[in-house]
């Protein structure tokens, strides 16, 4: 599906038209092509609308404030109007592959007059497609493997404190600490299992001990949150991690929860209450932002570097919270911060969210490039020199996209990874 | 009891499996040690020829047209019989899909152990030692089996081909069972088709990343892979480059592969190619940078040039 | 049709697997377990012929260390029929000749047409499942199958040999099958669903004690390949690496 050309399609010019003697010619008679308004059914619409959390898929009135802002219609031909106009002419959303491009980034809802819900609706029909068996392969990889280990990578469960061994500060392990703490900190998977998040896991591990924070984490006791899987349609996958993570949470004593990924503070603010868990949580940014006088005088060296931030969905959007990730990152001394066009709430999308992280070859037949890729251009287009995150989907996604589109000289910086530069030299 | 080591050799399409030679060589050197004879057997129809290319201190071949083509129920059946009528101290099969189908079911049969995935053997006084790779090579585990008669699946490549390969007089016999009535039957060999080749099928697979450079080049890696009797697959660059079909990626996001030989051209290793080709069973890298992750994961490593190295190679093969 | 599906629940590798102190088996403490991923093939191969020809799907194994609800469930929800375990007073380290025996015995009371398992398993140290079973049950057997058709009580197989070949065979009921892929990927079974099966599904027991036959081979020592976590260099210009990669790959038998 080539979005340029159907868009250029659709319009058509006669090269000459002389109306009522007035000549119309080129330009003048430019019109749309007929549309096919007519002979629908709401059938297909109400297919949608009926599922519980689908239900606003039916109020679309159909006037396209959604598609300039949708990330996936920037690289291909997408969003809520479009999705809804070809339910109305024949297209099962149930069964088509449109359903997994959506990465429930919510920039469409927030423009959007009629509240149509892309975060609740994509869930809702994604569930019942996995019930049907209908779940593209990749995706069934990474269901499968968090079923079975407990993270979409496949690892072992017993492995996932594993990389605390690397670590030349002390991270203490619940289980075997045995005393309460101060801060629960929820690692996460992919900075428990993916070389790149470990390094982030790392450098938070000696920042907190810089701070002095008495922390612990849940290591081979901590599962996946699985909110992810969620959107992806595994509600059952879910509840079961958060049914495991619940009683884990609840086994210890803490005060707070610090999470390192914006997903995993959905996960435990938003859907965990349902379950049960009546505690909150922070991300790490908003967690050592109140830390900030204490971290300030820590950032000795300097990092002469243009960095530009890209907001993550889940944290931005999702949860309002914009100016944490920035105060850390002007806190660095040397650091010059650019902002890119598309930023906090109008923030592009990495493309990971929603499931997009595992469905890296799907997602790639229905666009022209990767949201990823159009982002690290972005970056580059604004001189930044590093493309700093907070999110452990983005540093593999954006360093991946950095080599991809031929820009290696962009590096790709955790903010944890920034502020331990800034602290050890 | 005979102190005599039975090797059951293989032919696929006519042909000796290697497998077969690397068994007979290790036997002939077990049985000069323990005082017996290493005698391979061949079942088969019209093979008499292919029978007499072993260095085995003795050859049975059993031909018989109900041993044409490979029968698990046949072929278990003849070779029950002879263990029964000669005792072997030890009978070799290959851990392939021929092999594989008969050990285990001996074993039970004729109620003599079994190590299976075996890739060294030795005789310690009368002790028969075998070691196991098991949980896929993970561990090497040292056994001894009980009772005075044996049987392993040997992994191929274990031992040397040239050991096994000679000449020797072939004792022919009929079926030394009646092979009528049996209820598995053989109906065609299906050659693999032409066209895309499958990755995950293959043996051998020489993968290109963007160390490759440009299209062209990719020509040499295809070249090699030619020479090495091997497939072309990549890392996503590649293929997203439309270098090579989508077909040919290895990775998360692409398919897993399990050969018994990778060698990678300028690939740097992230954790997603990894995912694809971690457990394959020897990894050759090559690529110039010596902090590269892949060298982690491989087997064996060099960071002289690709192109270098593929061309010597290229000019060693040829 | 009745159609059996015997299972193994093995120790999982994507943990470090790490051997007990006395350095002769792993240290099974430290391992979780699995199904073993052959068997999840055969599984779907099982549901696959029961779609396409009908009968039923009975999936059994031996519950090692009462963990096998789980994976039972999930078979039950992937379109298996009913579920067996075999339980007992058990330890981790079941060879597979006694797990053959104790397989062996529960299907000779299914009244089985055919009887899919998969072609073999990391843990196989004894050898594989399949073809004891089939010599326990006095039945033909096929291994390293890539696909399973059934008409007018024969089965038609698809077995793998190496170079891509593949020898069709027609086999007549009742048979053993060592499945090496299902002919589609295994399917898909939504956690919702399995967690629905787990409160409504009975799994039937079979009760053994262990005094029969096992491996008979004593296992001396057991360890990890000796392991430098970073490749072997290779020395030398590029005349000298070539040379060597040649070496190495005919040393390995693959050329
Ligand atoms: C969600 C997701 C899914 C992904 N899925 C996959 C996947 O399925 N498969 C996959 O492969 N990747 C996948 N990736 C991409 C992956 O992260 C890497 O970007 C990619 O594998 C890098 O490919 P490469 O090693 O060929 O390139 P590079 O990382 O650029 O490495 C090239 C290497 O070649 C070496 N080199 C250069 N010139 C020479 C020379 N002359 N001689 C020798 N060596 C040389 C360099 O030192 C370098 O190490 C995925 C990424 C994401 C985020
Ligand atoms: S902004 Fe809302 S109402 Fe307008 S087209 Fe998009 S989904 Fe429909
Ligand atoms: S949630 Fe994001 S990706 Fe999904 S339709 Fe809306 S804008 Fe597009």
């Amino acid at each position: 599906m080539d979005a340029g050309l159907d868009k250029v399609d659709a319009i058509f010019e006669k090269e000459t038209a002389i109306i009522d003697g007035v000549d119309i010619s080129g330009p003048w008679n430019r019109m749309f092509k007929e549309r096919v308004i007519w002979e629908y059914t709401p059938e297909l619409i109400d297919k949608v609308a009926d599922l519980p959390g689908g239900e606003s898929f039916a109020w679309c009135y159909q006037c396209a404030k959604c598609i300039p802002v949708c990330p996936v219609d920037m690289v291909g031909n997408y969003g809520p109007r479009k999705l809804y106009r070809m339910a109305q002419t024949g297209t099962d959303l149930h069964k088509s592959e449109e359903l997994w491009l959506c990465t429930t980034c919510a920039n469409c809802l927030r423009v959007c007059k009629k509240v149509v819900d892309m975060v609740q609706i994509m869930p809702a029909v994604r569930e019942q497609a996995v019930l049907d068996g209908n779940v593209p392969e990749e995706l069934q990889k990474a269901f499968e493997d968090t079923a079975k280990f407990g993270n979409p990578l496949g690892q072992g469960q017993r492995k996932r404190a594993a990389w605390t061994k690397k670590s030349d500060v002390p991270v203490p392990i619940m289980k075997k600490h045995g005393q309460p703490v101060d801060v629960l900190w929820y690692v996460g998977s992919y900075p428990s299992y993916h070389p790149r998040g470990i390094d982030a896991a790392l450098a938070a591990a000696r920042i907190f001990n810089a701070l002095g924070i008495d922390f612990g984490i849940l290591g081979p006791e901590e599962k996946d949150d699985g909110d992810t899987q969620r959107l992806a349609g595994e509600s059952g996958l879910f509840e079961m991690l958060a049914e495991h993570n619940i009683a884990m949470f609840n086994k210890y004593e803490w005060n707070t929860l610090v999470v390192t990924g914006p997903h995993e503070l959905n996960a435990f603010k938003k859907e965990y209450p349902k379950l049960g868990f009546d505690r909150s949580a922070l991300h790490y940014t908003q967690f050592l932002v109140q830390h900030l006088d204490q971290l300030k005088p820590m950032l000795k060296h300097e990092i002469k570097a243009t960095v530009t931030f890209h907001d993550p969905c889940y944290l931005g959007r999702h949860h309002g919270e914009y100016d944490a990730p920035r105060e850390l990152l002007r806190a660095i001394p040397g650091l010059e911060l650019v902002e890119m066009g598309r930023c906090r709430e109008n923030g592009y999308c990495c493309g990971g969210g929603g499931g997009g992280m595992w469905l890296d070859s799907f997602t790639q037949n229905h666009t022209t490039m990767r949201l990823s890729e159009r982002r690290v251009l972005e970056a580059v287009a604004y001189g930044a020199e590093i493309l700093a995150v907070c999110c452990p989907f983005e540093v593999s996604r954006f360093e991946d996209a950095a080599k991809s589109t031929g820009n290696d000289q962009l590096k790709v910086l955790d903010i944890l990874e920034l502020l331990d530069q800034s602290m050890r030299g | 009891m005979s102190n005599d080591i039975f090797v059951v050799t293989e032919c696929l399409d006519g042909k000796v499996s290697d497998i077969s030679y690397e068994m007979v060589g290790k036997a002939k050197e077990l049985a000069a040690a323990s005082g017996g004879q290493a005698v391979a057997v061949m079942l088969g129809s019209d093979m008499a020829e292919q029978a007499g290319t072993f260095a085995s201190d003795a050859t049975i071949y059993v031909d018989d047209p109900a041993l044409a083509h490979f029968n698990p129920e046949a072929y278990g059946k003849v070779v029950e019989a002879l263990a029964a009528a000669r005792s072997p101290r030890l009978t070799m099969f290959g851990s392939t899909s021929m092999g594989m189908d008969m050990a285990a079911w001996l074993s039970v049969k004729a109620e003599r152990p079994l190590i299976a995935y075996v890739n060294s053997l030795s005789a310690e006084g009368d002790e028969l030692v075998a070691t196991s790779q098991v949980y896929a090579g993970k561990m090497a585990a040292e056994c001894v089996p009980e009772g005075e008669s044996a049987i392993v699946t040997v992994l191929a490549g274990a031992f040397s081909v040239e050991a096994g390969q000679g000449g020797m007089a072939v004792e022919q016999i009929a079926a030394p069972v009646p092979l009528d009535g049996l209820k598995t039957r053989f109906v065609e060999m299906i050659m693999p088709a032409a066209g895309d080749i499958d990755i995950t099928a293959q043996e051998k697979l020489v993968a290109v990343g963007r160390g490759i450079g440009s299209e062209d080049n990719v020509e040499l890696a295809e070249e090699l892979a030619e020479a090495l009797d091997a497939a072309v697959a990549a890392s996503r660059p590649i293929t997203d480059a439309g270098w090579l079909p989508k077909t040919r990626q290895v990775g998360k996001s692409g398919l897993a592969v399990k050969p018994k030989l990778y060698l990678m051209l300028g690939i740097s290793g992230a954790p997603e190619h990894l995912e694809g080709m971690k457990d394959s069973s020897l990894i050759i890298a090559i690529n110039t940078d010596e902090n590269a992750p892949i060298f982690d994961v491989a087997h064996y490593g060099t960071t002289e040039d690709l192109f270098d190295v593929a061309e010597a190679m290229l000019e060693l093969l040829e | 049709m009745n159609i059996v599906v015997a299972i193994k629940h093995i120790p999982s590798l994507a943990d470090e697997l790490e051997v007990n102190d006395e350095g002769t088996n792993l240290d099974y403490d430290m391992v979780d377990f699995v199904l073993n991923e052959f068997d999840e093939q055969a599984i779907e191969q099982a549901v696959l012929v029961k779609e396409a020809s009908g009968g039923a799907v009975t999936v059994v194994g031996v519950d090692v260390i009462e963990e096998l609800d789980g994976v039972l469930h999930t078979a039950l929800a992937k379109g298996a029929d009913k579920a067996v375990k075999i339980v007992g007073d058990l330890e981790p380290g079941i060879d597979s000749h006694t797990h053959a025996r104790w397989l062996a015995d529960a299907i000779k009371e299914m009244d089985a047409d055919i009887i899919l398992t998969g072609v073999q398993a990391a843990d196989d140290l004894d050898g594989q499942i399949g073809p004891m079973l089939a010599a326990h049950l006095d039945m033909p057997y096929l291994g390293v199958v890539t696909g399973v058709e059934v008409a007018h009580r024969v089965a038609t197989l698809y077995k793998e040999y190496a170079g891509g070949m593949m020898g069709k065979y027609a086999v007549s009921l009742p048979l053993v099958v060592g499945v090496q892929a299902a002919t589609k990927p295994p399917r898909y079974a939504p956690i919702s669903k399995i967690r629905q099966i787990a409160k409504t599904a009975v799994i039937e027991e079979i009760e053994v004690d262990d005094d029969g036959p096992g491996a008979a081979v004593m296992l001396r020592k057991m360890s990890p390949p000796v392991s430098t976590g970073h490749a072997n260099m290779l020395p030398g210009d590029a005349e000298a690496v070539a040379e060597k990669i040649i070496a190495i790959i005919k040393e390995r038998g693959l050329l």
